[in-house]
């Protein structure tokens, strides 16, 4: 846990002094939101139709920061440090995946009030708990699948084509449960609070997930 | 010296067998189906493709778990070789059942059916397994990317399904169930012995190209062992295991 914590430390810090890739995502975001706007040819959106501009943003938002979690690692010889140090090589995944949850929830913070003002129609107030415990949920997804897929696309000669083909179709069933979920909860007069269903497959689907990922990552460090 | 092809004929004639069986089978002695006629015999084709490329991409991710853990090429070639016939065997079972919802449905894709949407999904993940290999040169990283791809992917197969078949909320009925819990006895025969028909071509097709590839491997090894490293033309970039 210490390595853990060492390492996402390091990653934080690194973020905080470059800013290199939170900021792009926001303005991505922001981008996307008045690309939507032209693009629908609407003032404001509701319902199930504002769940899918949300989360499809969102989820193409983290595809930037996926795309980028290890080329510090790979470029500047960090795989090989941490090869070489006596550290359990899952603090690794612990350590990216918490960054990329972090990443992902400054994202959040700053973009889903920017949407609400841009372009959701109904008051963000009442589902605002729902919404939250749905996305933190889904984040956890972004995040363990993410940091996998960027493991391994890392390696490759096109790590920008192979994270995001391998990565959009793994995010499916997330994407389903995240936007299925949120839509009631973004319609006039909507509910205040997602449908257990949703919430179980995306819990479900964390812990599927972090499991593979803590018996295969292992295999991705070897050298 | 291994002989990669034993077995190989007896298995290509149950299969010419059993497919002959099978079509025989669908066009004379299954019945007509009372709502959708003559092409409801597609379902015999498309249904047994489609479960014999899930199954090919599960039995892929256990090759694969075997690979990483005895470290043993050879899986990964097995792998490699199940998951590469899985996609064949896939994208025949979407076309098929594109053209039989045309038929029955009206529409070449009716995102209505779960089985289909999922089938797609699974379809688009596993269609990335073979630029991935492509993309990395080193051979072993590449067998054990490979690897930890593939498990990541037949895990997925399931959850997907599930995930999928929620979000339609139940409203549409299953028109046909595994279990054949809806079929009258003389299609059930039918798509039985269709399935074991297909299962057999995956078998076969799965075994002739591992034994293709294995006799590739071991012919240049003795090119190179007789006539030197020259006279070997060095490997090119491959999705293959080499």
């Amino acid at each position: 846990m210490r390595t853990a914590r060492a390492v996402l430390r390091k990653d934080l810090l690194l973020e905080l002094r470059t800013l290199e890739t939170l900021p792009a995502m926001i303005l991505f975001s922001i981008t996307t939101f008045v690309i939507f706007h032209f693009a629908l040819n609407r003032e404001t959106i509701a319902g199930q139709l504002a769940a899918g501009v949300l989360v499809a943003t969102l989820l193409f938002a983290a595809m930037l920061a996926i795309n980028r979690l290890f080329v510090a690692e790979r470029e500047q010889g960090g795989f090989d440090a941490f090869l070489l140090a006596p550290v359990d090589r899952t603090a690794l995944l612990v350590a990216k995946a918490a960054a990329l949850f972090t990443f992902l929830v400054v994202l959040e913070v700053i973009a889903v009030p920017a949407f609400a003002l841009l372009l959701l129609g109904p008051s963000l107030g009442p589902p605002l708990g729902g919404l939250v415990l749905l996305l933190a949920l889904a984040d956890v997804a972004l995040a363990v699948i993410g940091t996998l897929v960027s493991a391994i696309a890392v390696q490759t000669r096109a790590r920008d084509l192979i994270g995001p083909i391998i990565g959009l179709p793994l995010l499916i069933p997330a994407l389903i449960a995240t936007a299925r979920g949120a839509g009631p909860l973004l319609a006039r007069h909507g509910a205040g609070f997602p449908s257990g269903r949703w919430l179980a497959i995306l819990a479900l689907y964390d812990v599927v997930f972090a499991l593979l990922a803590y018996a295969v990552f292992d295999f991705l460090l070897e050298d | 010296m291994t002989t990669y092809g034993r077995g190989l004929r007896g298995l290509a004639l149950a299969t010419i067998l059993t497919t002959t069986t099978a079509l025989a089978l669908v066009f004379f002695y299954a019945p007509l189906d009372a709502d959708q006629g003559f092409i409801q015999k597609i379902f015999y084709i498309h249904v047994p493709l489609a479960i014999m490329s899930l199954c090919g991409f599960v039995i892929g991710a256990l090759f694969a778990i075997g690979h990483l853990r005895t470290g043993d090429r050879r899986y990964d070639m097995r792998s490699y070789v199940a998951i590469h016939m899985s996609l064949i065997f896939g994208i025949a079972g979407l076309l098929a059942g594109s053209i039989w919802a045309k038929a029955s449905w009206g529409h070449w894709w009716v995102w209505g059916d779960p089985t289909l949407v999922s089938f797609l999904i699974v379809l688009l993940l596993f269609a990335t397994y073979q630029p991935l290999r492509f993309s990395i040169e080193d051979p072993e990283r590449q067998a054990r990317y490979a690897s930890v791809f593939a498990i990541v992917a037949g895990a997925f197969v399931p959850l997907n399904f599930i995930a999928v078949r929620l979000s339609q909320g139940f409203v549409h009925p299953r028109v046909l169930t595994l279990s054949g819990g809806n079929l009258p006895g003389p299609m059930r025969l039918t798509f039985a012995v269709s399935l074991l028909a297909v299962a057999l071509l995956f078998a076969t097709l799965w075994k002739y190209e591992l034994a293709a590839k294995n006799a590739r491997i071991q012919v240049r090894r003795l090119r190179r062992e007789l006539l030197g490293d020259d006279a070997v033309a060095p490997l090119r970039r491959s999705a293959a295991p080499s």
